[in-house]
């Protein structure tokens, strides 16, 4: 099966320049994305899990024009009619998002939510969790007070905060950690986006609450057909909500696979170790971890040979550190490495 | 057995709202002893963190404390006016917050809020305390070089990690970590929980281990509670609860929790409506969702009862006992 991708991302780059006192003039960059490219289909779910600070939240603020990339391209594909009534222009069915201004960024807004890793931040607390919810209606003109009211009540209903009746008018300070992430996921899918780009959504949830707004997300997915990037630390998560899972680490993409290809085949040492540091919940089971030497890197300026070198616990001295990071290359079957070894 | 850093009787506290109170906290009661980590774990919403800012003392202006005791050291955290409550907390009893994110000051340097919340407390200062934070942040894999950047040039998890640094840098008695560790991978996480646990069996300390995952708790915890709507419906030792939960919520919590390894199955949930703490049920508050419910969990709250050395649990027809 092979449909047109939905989003199309290539050769993606965001470097942010080191604070480094007033008067000096600043020379170092972090690459916190750096060179990456993928593609989703239509109702597609790719997760994107990888070390903390290695550029995924980053990467989701890219794709929403949160953040302007420093070089690459983004493509969202569009209905000729559609583009048309809202003012886009289309190469090869494709808009650049990177191009987007004005009336064009708004209307593309109504496609594409994300889900912000944290609550607060995208969480006006002087507002209600009713119009907090109601916010994207609002503001792309959806439906009449009625109409958002019962709305809103049914998502809260949908996310478990229920009665809706009882949150619709308290302010998310008035919320429990896992209840505010719940409505920041109803929030975003209130207006049936067709793209979402969810950071870390379920991360404060215990099993079975989680587990709902799971079923939730995919069910929405079948009835209006959303595609998803599902931004998470659980692989137990993306194991459930992702058909395919990309690995990142220090701004790149090192590993993608199907879910249960990747998960029972990996093949990037990274992804290796990773899997196995998964905790399991068992007091009696003891599990075999394996150490990654040194502490967590920061992309300031990297070096140019692979970025895993100085970590890897099968790293070859003399190949490795000598040969240009390695690219991600289909070691069939569209399992994706970036590894010299494999 | 040692006496008990934290004793915590009959804990009450509601939060007042517009459409009523909301029962956060009913008539929780446990104990923690030094160099212990009692995981707590439970539904979203269930009352978790409330125990623990009743604990630190820092409610908002809605929150009334109904009823009960914390004692410290023979003194009732209670009833401590503000000033003195302000000597206990972060050296005393410290807690990495769950909204880790919102806590920083985005104007200060990462760096700098910690050395002066140390400076403020008295452990150290100038150059020494900034040492400290350099140790520390090689604990929780920060690089000390990010001391002097600002909270927005940090990920989600290299703020969390900063935040545990500064719950850290008092050296508590008791430490209240509440999801520490939600935006961190796995290698990290495992990390960082290596460096905490270490840390806390050297210094003695006794922890209270908030989380939703079941996996680290089972990892980290000596005993663990387990909470459903404002009550702590059951308490034992690690092994108590993974390998002879009694309560039918703690046996549906584990029931439901997936994995990575094996087949891949369908995900289990507990059915039905979370509660609604403006009004919870009646009896046993599990009740509406429960398989087992007779009447007399629609009637009656189910009592405590002990089923092994320091494991209680609150259920009317406890797992094993199915037609008793
Ligand atoms: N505004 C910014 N200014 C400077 N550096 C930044 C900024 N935002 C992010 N960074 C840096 O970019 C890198 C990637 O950050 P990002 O937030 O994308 O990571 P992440 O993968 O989402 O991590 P986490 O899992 O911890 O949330 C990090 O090293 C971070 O310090
Ligand atoms: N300031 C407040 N005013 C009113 N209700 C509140 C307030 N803070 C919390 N609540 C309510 O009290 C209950 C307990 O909240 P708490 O934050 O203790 O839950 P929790 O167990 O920590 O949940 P989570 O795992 O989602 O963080 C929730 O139902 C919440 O909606
Ligand atoms: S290229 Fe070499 S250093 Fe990089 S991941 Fe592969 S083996 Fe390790
Ligand atoms: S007391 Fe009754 S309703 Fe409550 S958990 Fe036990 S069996 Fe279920
Ligand atoms: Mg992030
Ligand atoms: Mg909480």
């Amino acid at each position: 099966m092979s449909f047109q991708p939905l989003v199309k991302v290539e050769g993606l780059k965001k470097y942010f320049p080191v604070s480094k006192g007033l008067f000096r003039k600043t020379h170092d960059y972090i690459h916190a994305v750096d060179d990456v490219s993928f593609s989703i289909q239509p109702r597609e779910s790719l997760g994107l899990v990888g070390e903390s600070g290695c550029g995924k939240t980053t990467t989701g603020k890219l794709l929403v024009r949160l953040l302007t990339p420093t070089a690459g391209r983004i493509f969202f594909r569009m209905e000729e009619e559609e583009a048309r009534e809202e003012g886009v222009r289309l190469e090869d069915g494709y808009v650049d998002v990177a191009t987007l201004k004005g009336r064009a960024l708004k209307n593309f807004r109504r496609h594409v939510q994300m889900i912000f890793q944290d609550p607060y931040e995208s969480m006006n607390p002087r507002l209600t969790i009713y119009d907090i919810v109601a916010e994207p209606m609002a503001v792309q003109g959806i439906g009449s007070v009625m109409e958002r009211e019962q709305r809103v009540a049914e998502m809260l209903q949908h996310v478990g905060l229920t009665p809706p009746e009882s949150f619709m008018f308290r302010y998310p300070h008035e919320l429990s950690g896992g209840q505010r992430q719940r409505v920041a996921i109803a929030r975003a899918l209130i207006i049936n986006p067709t793209f979402v780009i969810a950071d870390e959504p379920t991360s404060m949830l215990d099993v079975s609450v989680r587990t709902g707004v799971m079923q939730l997300m995919q069910d929405l997915a079948d009835r209006f057909g959303i595609s998803y990037l599902y931004i998470t630390h659980d692989l137990a998560v993306a194991r459930y909500m992702c058909d395919k899972i990309a690995v990142m680490y220090l701004g790149k993409i090192v590993e993608m696979a199907e879910t249960e290809e990747l998960l029972h085949h990996p093949l990037h040492p990274y992804t290796k170790a990773l899997l196995s540091a998964v905790p399991i919940p068992d007091p009696t089971y003891k599990r075999e971890v394996i150490e990654i030497r040194g502490s967590v890197s920061t992309p300031i300026n990297p070096p140019s040979y692979c970025r895993f070198y100085n970590r890897c616990p099968v790293a070859k001295e003399g190949l490795c550190n000598v040969q240009e990071h390695p690219p991600l290359e289909d070691k069939g079957g569209g399992h994706y490495v970036a590894c010299h070894l494999v | 057995m040692r006496e008990p850093v934290l004793s915590v009787e009959h804990l009450t506290m509601h939060y007042s709202t517009r459409k009523g109170d909301v029962h956060a906290v009913d008539d929780v009661s446990f104990e923690l002893h030094p160099g212990e980590v009692l995981g707590v774990v439970g539904e979203s919403g269930s009352g978790k963190s409330s125990v623990a800012f009743t604990l630190m003392r820092l409610l908002p202006e809605n929150a009334h404390i109904k009823g009960g005791h914390v004692w410290m050291n023979g003194v009732d955290l209670l009833t401590l006016p503000e000033d003195e409550m302000r000597r206990y907390r972060w050296k005393r009893i410290a807690m990495i917050f769950q909204a880790a994110m919102n806590t920083l000051n985005p104007v200060y340097k990462v760096g700098d809020q910690i050395i002066e919340a140390m400076e403020t407390h008295g452990v150290a200062y100038g150059e020494a305390a900034r040492k400290r934070v350099a140790e520390l942040f090689e604990m929780v894999g920060l690089d000390p070089a990010l001391m002097d950047r600002y909270p927005h040039e940090y990920s989600g998890g290299m703020r969390q990690r900063a935040i545990i640094a500064m719950a850290l840098s008092c050296d508590p008695d008791v430490l209240i970590a509440d999801e520490p560790t939600t935006a961190l991978d796995v290698i990290v996480q495992h990390r960082i929980l290596k460096n905490l646990l270490q840390l806390q069996k050297r210094l003695d300390m006794a922890m209270i281990y908030i989380t939703h995952d079941i996996a680290v708790v089972a990892e980290v915890s000596t005993r663990i509670a387990v909470m459903y709507a404002g009550r702590l419906v059951e308490i034992g030792s690690t092994e108590d609860i993974f390998l002879r939960p009694k309560h039918r919520y703690t046996e549906a919590l584990l029931q439901a929790f997936p994995s990575i390894h094996g087949e891949k199955k369908t995900l289990l949930t507990i059915p039905g409506e979370l509660p609604n703490l403006l009004n919870p049920p009646r009896g046993c508050r599990f009740h509406p969702r429960c398989a087992f419910a007779t009447e007399i969990c629609k009637e009656r709250e189910p009592e405590y009862r002990t089923f092994n050395p320091g494991h209680l649990a609150a259920c009317w027809h406890p797992v094993g006992e199915e037609n008793a």
